[in-house]
């Protein structure tokens, strides 16, 4: 019978060590110095900013990251730990908005707000730009190597030419991949009509034997290797390959597209509010915001950023492209939950085939 | 002689499959260029770069102290149950063994989402402790699947006939029935370091305030393309698992050697 003893003196004693553990934590937490936890999309912020921003303010920063929109909205609506600032992209904040999870801003406590240029100024999905500060943005477009397409990229038909068979690639991303198809039907990006999403997805079903592959990061190599033409992608890592290459262009179709906003937002469980303003009109700052502009390589909503950047940059269309361009795009919106469903189900169907 | 030879090649076959994508990675840590997909010179610029990384280093250290600290909480934990678990009746030990088995069965998913529940529901903040306490709890049901065979093996009355020769309840347990079951424990010990360097989904949602590891950081890369500094870094990872495996193996072959012995002169005593 000792043994019994034994294995729960060690129990006792395991447990003893986690109960250790625990109050630490919280001793980290309760000091009087404010700590600002910052929860942004991973490799998006130039880390030297974090330390600047020590530096001037005595504010010590937590700073965690996430891969998606949808993965940090469980993490903040579950509560656990209070996010100052978060980055989300356009149809997510209109989640947030509409769930009342978000503080009003306080413009007159960032005055650096005066730099955002006003193409982004009260945008759908904030309309009275009551919410939000724009951070980074980018189109979805057609990335192509011009020794193995001649021909103008002005249409998404493309995607669907023959000649380039088995040499596209396409966005794994369900909403992205019927951007294509969606606009040449006509129909709107948002569209919750199953029937014209029917109609999208049977064009999909149709270019799928020409389709290289479904991919994401992939595409960059595959691209550089030219080992494809033509890819549906994203303008930021467009730009990231075309620095690379003097082969590749970038075009988004004349039918129109989706663009993309990520925004700097205040969620409702902040507990350093007016902190979390300072760190909003710090990185609003112009020369903060160049040099993180430079650092993450993405289109800035930055006005003296963008006057500011390599004219290399700012002179590529991919990276700045025309207001015209921008006129014809359009952000997503968040769809009610019956209509994500089904997109999810039509793109499984798509890919099971 | 060409049965051997195919049952070689079959082999050369197997470790080739298994290898090639992580000599592939090696090489391309070395890569000059940012691309995976050519090769332009060697340089040791990531591995430079990788240090000065500041979000790097520390999801690093936490990865690293997270693994140490849960895989050998869990294996204290783990072994004890074990023990206990062998001394049960069959049928409340078969009980338990699925009881067991199921954490090892569940999705992630679920797991990581119902210890968060959990931890914000008695109101834990978010952080390092409820991360470790996660990796603790998803390693135990591995350790105690490594140790129990290996109690199961070993004779149950091991420790009766240790006792009947004179050992104490403690000696019994640290010099026979620990030493038997050494391998186990071992081998528990780095499945529970390893699964916790791995894991993604449940460190996710159950860590805060700042505290990252590294498969959050590089998973959170994936938006942006993977840096190749994380190439260097997986090499140092998986050269330092190697080491330890290799380190292990040596030391455990030394020890299995003396046991031996002793047995040997112990059970001609006996005789």
């Amino acid at each position: 019978m000792k043994k019994n003893w034994l294995v729960a003196a060690a129990l006792l004693l395991c447990i003893a060590l986690l109960a250790g553990c625990g109050p630490k934590d919280e001793a980290d937490e309760s000091g009087d110095n404010v700590t600002l936890t910052v929860y942004n999309w991973g490799e998006y912020m130039d880390p030297d900013i974090l330390t600047q921003f020590e530096e001037e303010t005595g504010i010590h920063i937590n700073y965690e990251v996430y891969p998606t929109n949808e993965e940090m909205y469980v993490k903040l609506s579950k509560g656990g730990t209070q996010y100052d600032l978060i980055f989300p992209s356009d149809y997510m904040v209109a989640r947030l908005i509409a769930e009342d999870m978000l503080l009003p801003l306080d413009f007159e406590k960032i005055p650096n707000s005066q730099y955002t240029q006003e193409r982004f100024l009260n945008m759908e999905y904030d309309p009275d730009n009551a919410y939000t500060i724009p951070y980074f943005w980018g189109t979805l477009g057609i990335l192509y190597n011009t020794k193995l397409v001649t021909e103008p990229v002005d249409s998404w038909d493309i995607l669907w030419d023959e000649e380039y068979a088995g040499q596209i690639i396409m966005l794994d991303s369900v909403r992205d991949s019927f951007v294509p198809a969606l606009s040449l039907l006509g129909y709107p990006l948002n569209t919750t009509d199953q029937s014209e999403l029917t109609q999208a997805q049977e064009m999909l079903m149709e270019q799928k034997p020409l389709v290289m592959a479904y991919v994401v990061d992939e595409m960059m190599d595959m691209m550089l290797g030219e080992e494809a033409a033509i890819a549906l992608t994203w303008s930021g890592a467009a730009v990231s390959v075309m620095v690379e290459s003097p082969d590749l262009a970038y075009s988004v179709p004349g039918e129109g597209s989706n663009f993309w906003v990520d925004c700097m937002v205040i969620p409702k469980t902040s507990r350093y509010v007016e902190e979390a303003h300072q760190f909003i009109d710090f990185l609003c700052r112009p020369d903060i915001a160049l040099k993180n502009t430079e650092w993450v390589g993405y289109s800035t909503t930055h006005q003296d950023a963008l006057d500011n950047l390599d004219a290399e940059l700012t002179s590529m269309e991919a990276y700045n492209p025309p207001d015209e361009v921008l006129e014809r795009c359009d952000v997503f919106l968040d769809l009610p939950a019956g209509t994500k469903e089904f997109m999810g189900e039509l793109w499984t169907e798509l890919k099971a085939e | 002689m060409v049965k051997k030879w195919i049952g070689r090649l079959y082999a050369l076959g197997v470790f080739i499959f298994l290898y090639a994508p992580i000599a592939v990675l090696i090489a391309y840590s070395f890569n000059a260029g940012k691309s995976r997909g050519r090769w332009e010179g060697f340089t040791l610029k990531w591995y430079g770069t990788l240090f000065q990384n500041q979000q790097i280093s520390s999801a690093l250290y936490y990865t690293l102290l997270v693994a140490v600290l849960s895989a050998t909480i869990a294996t204290v934990i783990g072994v004890a149950a074990a023990i206990g678990l062998s001394q049960m009746k069959p049928r409340w030990q078969k009980a338990a063994m699925n009881v067991n088995y199921l954490p090892v069965l569940n999705p992630d998913i679920v797991t990581g989402i119902a210890l968060m529940l959990f931890f914000v529901s008695v109101g834990v903040r978010l952080g390092f402790g409820t991360m470790l306490l996660a990796h603790i709890v998803f390693n135990i049901p591995y350790v105690i699947l490594s140790v129990a065979p290996r109690l199961r093996k070993s004779s149950a009355r091991l420790m009766e006939a240790a006792m009947d020769l004179g050992a104490t309840p403690m000696q019994a347990l640290w010099k026979v029935v620990l030493p038997e079951i050494f391998p186990g424990i071992m081998s528990g010990f780095l499945i529970a370091f390893t699964l916790s360097i791995d894991d993604f989904v449940i460190s996710f949602f159950t860590t805060g305030s700042g505290v990252s590891n590294l498969s959050i950081e590089i998973y959170s890369m994936a938006r942006r393309g993977v840096k190749p500094e994380i190439n260097a870094l997986s090499t140092l990872l998986f050269l330092t698992v190697l080491l330890l495996l290799i380190g292990i193996n040596l030391l455990s072959k030394r020890g299995g050697k003396k046991k031996n012995g002793e047995g040997l002169a112990e059970q001609s005593l006996m005789v």
